[in-house]
């Protein structure tokens, strides 16, 4: 990267905040993801929407790539620059702006932690309820740009349910305001939607206006051991059918359990196939004839175990073995893959049964738990990088099950995002006339190609 | 340095939002799983130790908050302290460091004599002398520092004027052999002299070995390996030539290093089984709260606790001090925010990194007024020292006191 390029940068956002030593540009190469690394040329930590459009403008005069990054958490290599560009940084971003009780609105700078909203919005009984799993690093602007779910999805929805209004950066430096405090708003395209889930390759947010919605008023939290998993999964069917929407159906499979219980020892059984944590929130009174609901059901399907927590503090006991899943599987081997495939509700069983065969076939171990009442699964493989051979089975494994997923109706990405890992699968769900209309976009909104270059397709 | 260990890493950055330093600055270069990267980038040949490699991971607190954090169980703050270790055994130690982690540290006796000169300044008046006339400008601002921190001392270190044998109170239900923390000893005496107290008051005879040496920490913090083996060793044999039920310490930083002589020693005769011995004063306490609530009176303060790193993150003790303060009757206890977040003291980083330890001292001094408490409790010397000087000179002042004072004045009251 040249020098007076960097100067300039460290013009518009301070020397203090302006990063090219060896060791800096090393510990941005990487995100979350597995296998993938690449240095940036520059890393710059803005504090504000002007300085994003500065160091977007001086980039796209200079034909200079920019990588929007928050908290490095992403999944599918979205936040690593691979051609030696900017790493644009939003941490320092992090006001919340307003909590408006009266719209029921929150508006935040980019960089906020998405707990951090969580727990200000809960603190005036409002409920903001998008909660991925990394929700206590995530930042908004990076939930919005991979469009986040988490465990409450199968009631609540995701991100792009409570987006309401964005601040953008587009790429030639111009501030791009969508959407704002009203429910209705039918002017023009809905920018909003298209932005959200983009990856960085539209632009860069600065602003988020989010929904709020009044907080439940109680809970009650369920664990069940299934000895069969098509049980289990005709149990999640059934609960839906039933019109019973639980806040969160989780669901563990029989290799988790074990790793689940090999690091925790939570007392669950080894010889189950299934176990589902359901949670079901709102009113008490519904709450109640929910749980009474589910547990009719549980029972009609045979299943082993049923407990209901009697307390807060036995609700927590009880989401224990979910809580702990993935740092479970990570611990058991060096490199852990962690997948996002999601299939409609209905192919749960048969999804995980594919897996778990596919696993066998290419002789690895791979733990499935996840989201069973939005079929967003997570297969988890452990493995060891070390292993060229075992990795390279690894992704033979992981490209079958994304073809069978496709083929079942679901997505390669639930809430991941494509980034670089899943470029590959994006052309066989989304057809040629997909990409076609997704160029045409990138095209719209960046022609000179410097917004996250080579994510998403 | 286990490459396994580095390669555990999974980069998740679920250790983020709990360092320190982190928090204060957003960079990745600031953050566990940015050290562990640089280590490893550096074992892999990619990066050399520069200056800024050796900036970067010095910035280090190692309060570990970052490994309660870990889903997969990588200690991200030990990692960096092995690693300096390593590279400090490459290279020696300089005679500055021979000298004091050597020949002073392990020596109490030398210990006490080079703290004699500071009770004399400060029992002449000569401190209040140099604090008014702005004399501490002149000093190295180290030292400055160092002379800013230092509260009023007891008259003599406990280790001179405690007897070895304490008897139990009534009926004895066994013996604890009590390790003495040097700086506990030589500043909080009176903190130690609670902890005595209170385990004879609940019916344990108490041995405090008078030969014990520092438990080795320093050694740690100098990245002297050896040194600290030197010291497991000693200690170690110490103890074990004791009938004891338990080892008991009010000093969470020996608490922590103690439990470790068993790594350390790895496979060396009695270190594990002294290891297994060790307690926090706080666990031993939890285990006997029935009697003591017996011996507990009314005190009618606000309080709020500071879970030091060596308690809470390394040795994983979080409910016990907090059950204890409970214990009181009419206490009003006022839960921290962040309350497991490191205070900047950090053994010796708060004189080597200024403006880092100032940085992360004065969002705990806000936390700590959010609560509106009177008094903050704690239980370790660095937390005390570096907590004292901060919180009195904050409008309203809080007072600081380590949990087995407080448990005192409940009993005295």
């Amino acid at each position: 990267m040249e020098n007076n390029f960097i100067k300039a940068l460290a013009e518009i956002v301070g020397a203090e905040y302006t990063l090219s030593d060896p060791e800096s540009l090393a510990c941005y190469g990487y995100d979350s993801t597995p296998e993938l690394q690449s240095r940036p040329g520059v890393v710059v930590l803005p504090k504000s929407t002007e300085e994003i459009a500065g160091v977007v403008a001086l980039c796209n005069g200079a034909g200079v790539r920019v990588t929007p990054r928050g908290s490095g958490t992403n999944l599918s290599g979205g936040s690593i620059s691979f051609d030696a560009g900017v790493i644009l940084q939003t941490s320092r971003m992090n006001r919340i702006l307003e909590i408006d009780e009266e719209n029921l609105t929150a508006t935040v700078e980019t960089g906020v932690i998405t707990s951090a909203l969580h727990r200000e919005v809960e603190a005036k009984g409002l409920f903001y309820p998008p909660d991925p799993g990394s929700m206590n690093i995530s930042t908004m602007g990076g939930n919005v740009a991979e469009n986040s779910g988490g465990l409450r999805g199968l009631k609540y929805g995701v991100t792009d349910d409570y987006v309401m209004g964005l601040k953008t950066v587009l790429a030639n430096g111009d501030i791009l305001k969508t959407g704002g405090k009203v429910v209705k708003d039918v002017a023009g395209y809905n920018l909003n939607q298209l932005l959200v889930s983009s990856e960085g390759t539209l632009g860069i947010f600065s602003e988020v206006t989010v929904k709020l919605i009044p907080k439940p008023q109680t809970k009650k939290t369920m664990l069940v051991h299934f000895p069969q998993l098509e049980q289990a999964a005709l149990t999640v069917s059934h609960i839906i059918a039933a019109r019973i929407i639980p806040a969160t159906l989780e669901f563990l499979d029989r290799t988790t359990i074990k790793c689940v219980e090999d690091y925790a020892k939570v007392g669950l059984p080894l010889d189950v196939d299934a176990v589902l944590l359901i949670e079901v929130d709102g009113h008490p009174a519904q709450v109640e004839e929910d749980a009474a609901g589910i547990r009719e059901i549980c029972e009609r399907h045979h299943c082993s175990f049923f407990q209901t927590a009697a307390s807060p503090e036995e609700a927590l006991k009880l989401a224990t073995a979910r809580r702990v899943a993935l740092s479970a599987l990570a611990r058991v081997r060096p490199t852990t893959i962690l997948e996002d495939a999601t299939v409609p509700r209905s192919c749960i069983a048969p999804m995980v049964k594919l897996i778990q065969d596919t696993a066998k076939k290419y002789d690895l171990l791979i733990g499935t738990f996840g989201h069973a009442g939005d079929g967003n699964l997570h297969p988890t493989c452990l493995t060891d990088e070390r292993n060229p051979d075992e990795i390279r089975r690894a992704h033979q494994a992981f490209g079958e099950i994304f073809e069978a997923t496709i083929a079942m109706g679901g997505t390669i990405t639930g809430e991941h995002g494509v980034g670089v890992a899943k470029k590959n699968y994006l052309p066989k769900l989304v057809g040629e006339s997909g990409l076609r209309v997704m160029r045409g976009i990138k095209g719209a909104f960046d022609p000179r190609g410097i917004l996250n270059p080579g994510k998403i397709f | 340095m286990d490459y396994v260990k580095l390669i555990n890493c999974m980069r998740c950055g679920m250790c983020l939002p709990h360092c320190p330093t982190y928090k204060e600055t957003f960079l990745e270069t600031a953050s566990p799983r940015g050290r562990v990267a640089l280590v490893r980038k550096f074992q892999e040949g990619e990066l050399v130790e520069s200056e800024k490699f050796l900036e970067y991971v010095s910035l280090c607190l190692d309060c570990q908050a970052c490994a309660s954090a870990c889903p997969c169980g990588v200690n991200a703050g030990e990692l960096v302290a092995e690693f300096r270790c390593e590279r400090k055994n490459e290279k020696g130690l300089s005679m500055m460091e021979d000298m004091v982690l050597r020949k002073l540290v392990p020596h109490p006796d030398r210990l006490e004599a080079a703290t004699a000169p500071l009770r004399l300044y400060q029992k002449t008046g000569m401190q209040k002398v140099v604090r008014s006339l702005g004399l501490l400008k002149m000093f190295p601002e180290a030292l400055g520092r160092m002379e800013g921190l230092l509260p009023k001392l007891p008259a003599a270190p406990l280790r001179q004027t405690i007897s070895e044998v304490t008897p139990a109170v009534g009926q004895e239900k066994g013996t604890a052999g009590f390790f003495l923390g040097c700086v506990m000893s030589l500043i909080f005496s009176e903190a130690s002299l609670a902890t005595v107290t209170l385990l004879s008051a609940l019916g344990y005879k108490v041995v405090t070995p008078k030969d014990q040496k520092c438990c080795g920490a320093p050694n740690m913090l100098g990245h002297d390996m050896e040194g600290l083996k030197d010291a497991a060793r000693f200690n170690t044999d110490l103890f074990e030539s004791h009938e004891l039920d338990f080892v008991v310490t009010d000093c969470g930083g020996c608490g922590a290093e103690l439990k470790k002589y068993g790594h350390h020693l790895d496979g060396e005769e009695g270190a594990t089984s002294f290891s297994a011995k060790v307690r926090d004063i706080s666990e031993v306490l939890a285990g006997e709260a029935g009697a003591l609530k017996e011996l507990l009176k009314p005190l009618p303060l606000k309080v709020t606790y500071h879970d030091p790193c060596h308690i809470a993150h390394c040795q994983g003790i979080r409910s016990q001090p907090r059950a204890l303060i409970n214990l009181i009757p009419g206490i009003d206890f006022r839960e921290l925010p962040e309350a497991d977040a490191c205070c900047g003291s950090a053994g010796t980083y708060n004189i080597e990194k200024p403006e880092m330890s100032d940085r992360v001292l004065s969002r705990k001094v806000l936390n700590v007024q959010k609560t509106g408490a009177d008094y903050l409790v704690t239980s370790n010397p660095g937390c005390l020292l570096q907590l004292k000087k901060a919180l009195s000179e904050a409008t309203p002042p809080v007072r600081v006191i380590h949990l087995t004072e407080l448990l005192q004045m409940s009993m005295d009251a």
